[in-house]
């Protein structure tokens, strides 16, 4: 069994250290430990209680595969103790664990693992072919220390299992002596692989629905609690709040990270599964609005809670003050928690234990005694209500900071807070746009925009313009922005725009209370203050050093750091947050030897990845897999429900479909197909350029887990969007379904041409073309640009079609689909992958098509408009030749986007033009009916060239 | 302790309330050489030496005697003909000063004389050594909640950012000044939530700036004159409001404008002398409020 070999290695090394009994039987309990929880803790809890012995024997063949995955959780688990990773490794095991429980449960409906059995089987040789191979080269590559190595490998396995393609040769390189090691292992791994399948069919059973879902709370605990699937944010946050007694909670949050380590806030008038898209559920409880004056605030609870953000937001710098205001808010907090000062008691260490600001010094320390010292006989909530009259002043408190570059490309922060939007360079603030000043608030692509009410003597409102660092970013703002204006300047919500503006823009509103609702609400609250325990800060100063508080608080500072580096770890994988971070930095040295290395690889290696953008649509559908796999075992629902969702389900399914021709397999496989490219193409990348996308099919070893994952995370995202679209679809309109089928279908030429029509169309467009990208793999970055570009001017069109001036919170023209693209290609690190869905958009016949708004100019941009800018954009393909010619223009206060879009398709004549242009121009006012096409020019001709455009 | 926590609570942001209170000031004796080689931004009238000697004592009298001050007094330095104006040389906010960097070069060496002072005033000194930034004292407008920040030919953004790293409490916000030397040559705070403001163009422009840039209202008090717009406003236990102006004789359009603050004690302070070389009223002294017991 080749695939014996990959585990081989690692059971080389442990059973070096170990010997393979001993080894064995702690990658056991590793692997349960791994699969009941991410903590450390409960590791070595579960890890005594590991599974009988009994199901170990039941082994089945449909258990190897799984199996494998133990192994590696095994090898991780070991080494991982003494090293930072644990968390990682763990992370990473359970992905495994649950892609191969998902397969396993849906053959198990039937639960018949053997008939499972010869599939299975097959694949995890390949799998651990691939991943022996992998750590050889990794070892190769990195000098690293054998149990640092073992760890990556271990890693790496789970990428490995995507290849099942024999390795044989390099197996072979492998001695024979590993195997028999690894089938030991092999064994022992089968049989906690059973007892898995058994509790796996046993919570079907029990909570098919229900994911388990963790807080980490402001007093750095951890409340956990399992929900049904289906669950939207509100339950959840009810239930917390509900745990925390606080009945002032409109004012507070969930935070969750995307794959991209950037912070988001639970919608919780949406599915929570629409939202994070990986498992565990991770989310952070936060304030999100903060009170302006929290002494209006009606209970003290709130209060507390109030506190306890901020004394995270100060230790963690995000609110900066100076050393006075540290040490007094310091003085206050420890009045609140240990009462008067007692000079026997408190020592002079006793405040060490405490953290007050980033930077604490023993002078601040000493400052902060004294100060203590003065606040006797305070009560903890009338220190508490100190701490907040002197926080409340400062002038961060309650700024949401974003980094942003302006105009001219320099870069400010963009800070959203109670009165409206701050300008900073640096820490100056340069400009402000009170709420009251702004007239619409959109965003594009990875541009932010706020439309300003004219100054005095002024005629026209002016619009600003950021740049964010992308297109999540943007919408990201654009949400925050959307809902502090609500919250602090409406009195009620707006209702989400009409059904008109479904096509264009996102419908997000926000959908809570107001400030003023919720202290209407609050004057009713009619309980005696309720009783609560206040933690001390010390152990909030802990959890902030705890990757898990530092998801809340630093997010925002990381932002860039973040953006830069999230592609390469997936939050989802890890059980923990800690376990996140340490993931990223581990995957990240595991590949590369260095954590930095990951988001350079990106950047620099775009090409290759390009060349390796075959995986894109693979690992789309690996994406779907994997989520389905991860968020629970009880795959079969996800899938379901995914598939019943949206169009990326759809796309999936294409992909799926392509998988499977290449493989021929099942779903399950498919995932590995997919995973395999993945890794392929990560390896080939970071090991050679001259890899291609076909070499990835090959099944390269697949060495970079992290590549795998950052291409997953990507796919995730795009996923996301592409939801994001479908959700729009479908409420607008019946579009998106034809457009599936078209894609189903396989048309690329269709579609494509709707793209190109269509800003809606573009975005199906786009999943399509990543579908077909595999085909077409050599993507160019040109046509990535291209596609951003369009998309762009698409998404120009639509918004800067604004002359509604009067709504003050905004409709963001942002089309769905346009964002999954402008995320991958606003990512740097996503990039190549989005280059990857774009190139696939080549196979046409040339047509030219041009949609202008009727609204503005009937006719081109010739208004007297002042030309800002006009960009021609042109992307090759084999097959295809696309010129995109955008030009920006601006007339009065108006804005207007011209894009016009010429696709040269040198075809075979397979498809049949006319009927295609038809549909893609049909396809289009259905779903722009405030569009027209001005031209539509086609030219048929056997060889490529550029037809006239008009 | 009691005068410890006070001043914590000014730490904590102070609000607009803590403005204008007042302690010490720190003043400096005009050098001869000022006549003849101070800074000025066009040669104009000679200065009459004598006279200005004679208006600065009268300056810091009403600082010393009829406010009750605590006056440090700094020497004349001959080799700083512009050491008169101790404002450019520090901005002090509550417990910390900053020592700036003047624009000037031949001013440089004014900060260290200043740096003693304050030192002995026992405040957490910082200095601005970047040799980047610039700054003078006369471009930084302190309302009691936030800084304003002028960008001036003696102040950069650097030093601008300087200062908002020195006061991480308070937003510091940038703003051009176009026509003047300063900032505060045609603005300053007459009272807690007052802005003082001249009535040109360049000056009521940058009103405009300053309240767009602010979360806070400021009420404004415009004087016809952009020099009278320069007063010094302080809050003094037993005295209340508290507003030096300048004296009708100099401007007594603008004087008419101060006199409606019926709820100020004003003092009208002249400046003929001063004036030529661009000195205001706000330029001659450095206010500090130390609450607890030296």
């Amino acid at each position: 069994m080749t695939t014996e070999v990959g585990p081989e290695t690692e059971v080389k090394k442990e059973s070096e250290q170990l010997g393979a009994d001993a080894v064995n039987e702690k990658r056991e309990e590793a692997t349960e430990s791994q699969e009941n929880q991410k903590s450390e803790k409960t590791l070595s809890e579960e890890a005594q209680s590991t599974p009988s012995p009994e199901l170990a024997t039941q082994s089945s063949p449909s258990s190897q595969k799984k199996e494998k995955d133990p192994p590696e959780g095994k090898g991780i688990s070991r080494f991982i103790p003494p090293w930072l990773k644990k968390q990682k490794s763990y992370s990473l095991v359970e992905p495994k664990d649950e892609a191969k429980k998902k397969p396993v449960e849906e053959r198990q409906a039937a639960e018949e693992r053997e008939s499972q059995l010869p599939e299975d089987i097959a694949q995890p040789k390949g799998n651990l072919e691939e991943a022996t191979i992998e750590s050889q080269q990794e070892t190769k590559k990195n000098d690293k220390e054998e149990e640092k190595h073992s760890v990556s490998s271990a890693d790496t396995q789970p990428a490995k299992e995507d290849n099942k393609e024999s390795e044989a040769e390099k197996v072979a390189n492998e001695q024979e002596e590993q195997q028999k090691v690894e089938e030991k292992r092999e064994t022992k791994e089968v049989q906690t692989a059973e007892i898995k399948l058994e509790k796996a069919p046993q919570k079907a059973l029990k909570k098919i629905k229900t994911v388990p879902c963790k807080v980490m709370l402001l007093d750095g605990t951890e409340y956990s609690c399992d929900l049904e699937k289906r669950a939207k944010g509100q339950v959840l946050f009810d239930k917390v709040c509900e745990q925390l007694n606080l009945l002032e909670k409109d004012y507070f949050g969930l935070l969750f990270q995307d794959n991209s380590d950037q912070k988001n806030w639970l919608d919780s008038s949406k599915e929570i599964k629409r939202q994070i898209r990986s498992l565990p559920w991770l989310f952070t409880f936060n304030v999100k609005f903060y009170p302006p004056d929290p002494s209006q605030l009606t209970e003290d609870i709130t209060r507390y809670f109030l506190c306890l953000q901020l004394r995270q937001d100060i230790a963690s710098g995000r609110l900066p003050c100076s050393f006075v205001t540290h040490a007094l808010l310091g003085s206050y907090t420890l009045q609140a928690e240990l009462g008067d000062y007692d000079s026997e008691e408190h020592n002079n260490h006793y405040i060490s234990e405490f953290q007050f600001a980033p930077n604490q010094t023993k002078e601040m320390e000493d400052k902060v005694v004294e100060l203590h010292k003065t606040h006797r006989s305070l009560t903890p909530a009338q220190a508490d209500s100190h701490f907040l009259e002197n926080a409340k002043r400062l002038s961060m408190y309650g700024v949401d900071l974003h980094h942003a570059k302006d105009s001219e490309g320099v870069d400010i922060m963009l800070g959203v807070c109670a009165n409206g939007l701050l300008i900073y360079k640096d820490r100056l603030r340069i400009n402000r746009f009170a709420w009251a000043k702004i007239l619409k608030i959109s965003y594009k692509r990875s541009n932010f925009y706020i439309k300003v009410r004219p100054a005095e003597l002024e005629q026209f409102e002016s619009t600003i313009g950021f740049k964010l660092p992308n297109h999540r970013a943007a919408k990201r703002l654009w949400k925050v922005c959307v809902e502090h204006h609500t919250f602090y300047r409406l009195v009620s919500p707006e209702q989400p725009p009409k059904a008109k503006f479904l096509t264009l823009g996102s419908k997000f509103r926000y959908s809570g209370r107001t400030q003023a609702q919720t202290q209407q609400a609050s004057n009713l609250i009619d309980r005696p203050a309720p009783y609560f325990e206040r933690t001390s800060s010390k152990r909030v100063s802990r959890s902030l050093d705890g990757a898990p508080v530092g998801i809340t608080d630093q997010s925002l500072l990381r932002d860039f750091s973040a953006a830069t580096v999230g592609p390469a770890g997936d939050i989802v994988f890890a059980g923990e947050a800690v376990g996140q971070t340490k993931l990223k930095n581990g995957e990240g040295r595991d590949v590369n030897g260095s954590p930095t290395k990951i988001p350079q690889l990106e950047l620099t290696q775009d090409e290759k990845k390009l060349a390796s953008r075959a995986e894109g649509p693979c690992t789309a559908a690996s994406d779907a897999d994997k989520s389905s796999h991860e968020t629970l075992n009880i795959v079969e629902e996800k899938q379901q429900a995914e598939v019943g969702i949206e169009e990326t389900v759809v796309i999936d399914e294409i992909n799926r479909g392509k998988m499977q021709a290449v493989t021929g397999a099942g779903e399950t496989r498919k995932v590995e197909h997919l995973s395999k490219k993945d890794s392929s193409s990560l390896s080939s990348d970071s090991s050679s350029s001259s890899s291609s996308s076909s070499e990835s099919e090959d099944e390269v070893v697949g060495e970079y887990q992290p590549h795998h994952r950052a291409a997953e995370d990507i796919i995730r995202e795009e996923q996301e969007e592409n939801e994001d679209a479908k959700r729009k679809e479908e409420c607008a309109t019946k579009v998106i379904q034809s457009v599936e089928t078209v894609q189903e279908g396989s048309k690329v030429t269709v579609e494509h041409t709707q793209v190109t029509a269509k800003a809606l169309a573009q975005e199906n467009a786009v999943a399509i073309k990543t579908g077909e990208k595999n085909v077409m793999e050599e993507g160019k970055q040109d046509l990535r640009a291209e596609d951003e570009e369009e998309q762009l001017k698409i998404n120009g069109d639509g918004s800067h079609v604004d002359i509604d001036v009067v709504p003050q919170i905004i409709c963001c023209s942002e089309p769905p689909v346009v964002k999954t693209e402008m995320v991958t290609i606003s990512d740097a690190t996503q990039r190549t992958e989005i280059s990857t869905k774009e190139v696939p958009i080549v196979q046409t016949e040339t047509k030219t098509i041009t949609y202008e708004s009727p609204q503005f100019d009937g006719s081109s941009g010739g208004d007297a408009g002042v030309l800002l800018s006009a960009q021609t954009i042109t992307s090759e393909s084999v097959s295809t030749t696309t010129t995109t010619h955008i030009t920006k223009t601006v007339k009065g206060g108006v804005s207007e986007t011209r894009i016009e879009k010429r696709i040269v398709i040198t075809g075979d004549a397979d498809i049949d033009h006319d009927q295609a242009l038809a549909q893609a121009i049909k396809e289009a006012k259905e779903q722009h009916p405030d569009m027209s096409v001005t031209r539509v020019v086609v030219h048929k001709e056997t060889e490529l060239a550029e037809e006239g455009e008009e | 302790m009691a005068g410890l926590s006070s001043s914590s609570s000014g730490g904590g942001g102070g609000g607009g309330w803590s403005l204008g209170r007042c302690s010490h000031a720190v003043v400096r004796a005009l050098p001869e050489s000022l006549r003849q080689h101070a800074l000025r931004i066009e040669k104009g009238q000679e200065v009459d030496f004598a006279r200005a000697e004679r208006e600065h004592q009268l300056y810091v009298a009403v600082l010393k005697s009829k406010l009750g001050l605590q006056v440090l007094e700094l020497p004349a330095d001959e080799s700083l003909p512009d050491c008169v104006f101790v404002e450019d040389v520090a901005v002090v906010c509550e417990e910390t000063a900053l020592i700036t960097r003047p624009g000037a070069p031949s001013r440089r060496k004014e900060v260290d004389a200043m740096k003693k002072a304050l030192e002995s005033l026992n405040l957490n000194i910082i200095e601005m050594t970047d040799e980047n930034a610039t700054l003078d004292g006369g471009d930084v407008l302190f309302t009691g909640r936030e800084f304003f920040v002028g960008l001036s030919k003696r102040t950069n953004q650097r030093g601008a950012e300087i200062l908002a790293d020195t006061f991480k409490d308070y937003a510091v916000s940038t703003v051009p000044v176009y026509d003047s030397l300063h900032l505060k040559s045609f603005c300053s705070m007459a009272g807690p939530n007052l802005i003082a403001i001249g009535s040109t163009e360049a000056a009521q422009k940058t009103l405009k700036t300053m309240q767009q840039m602010s979360d806070h209202r400021y009420d404004k008090l415009t004087v016809p004159d952009d020099a009278a717009a320069n007063c010094i406003y302080l809050n003094i236990p037993g005295k209340g409001h508290v507003l030096l102006h300048r004296a009708p004789e100099e401007y007594p359009e603008s004087a008419k404008v101060f006199e409606k603050l019926k709820d100020h004690m004003l003092i009208p302070i002249t400046n003929t002398e001063m004036e030529k070389v661009d000195g205001l009223l706000t330029c001659r002294s450095v206010l500090i409020n130390k609450t607890s017991e030296l």
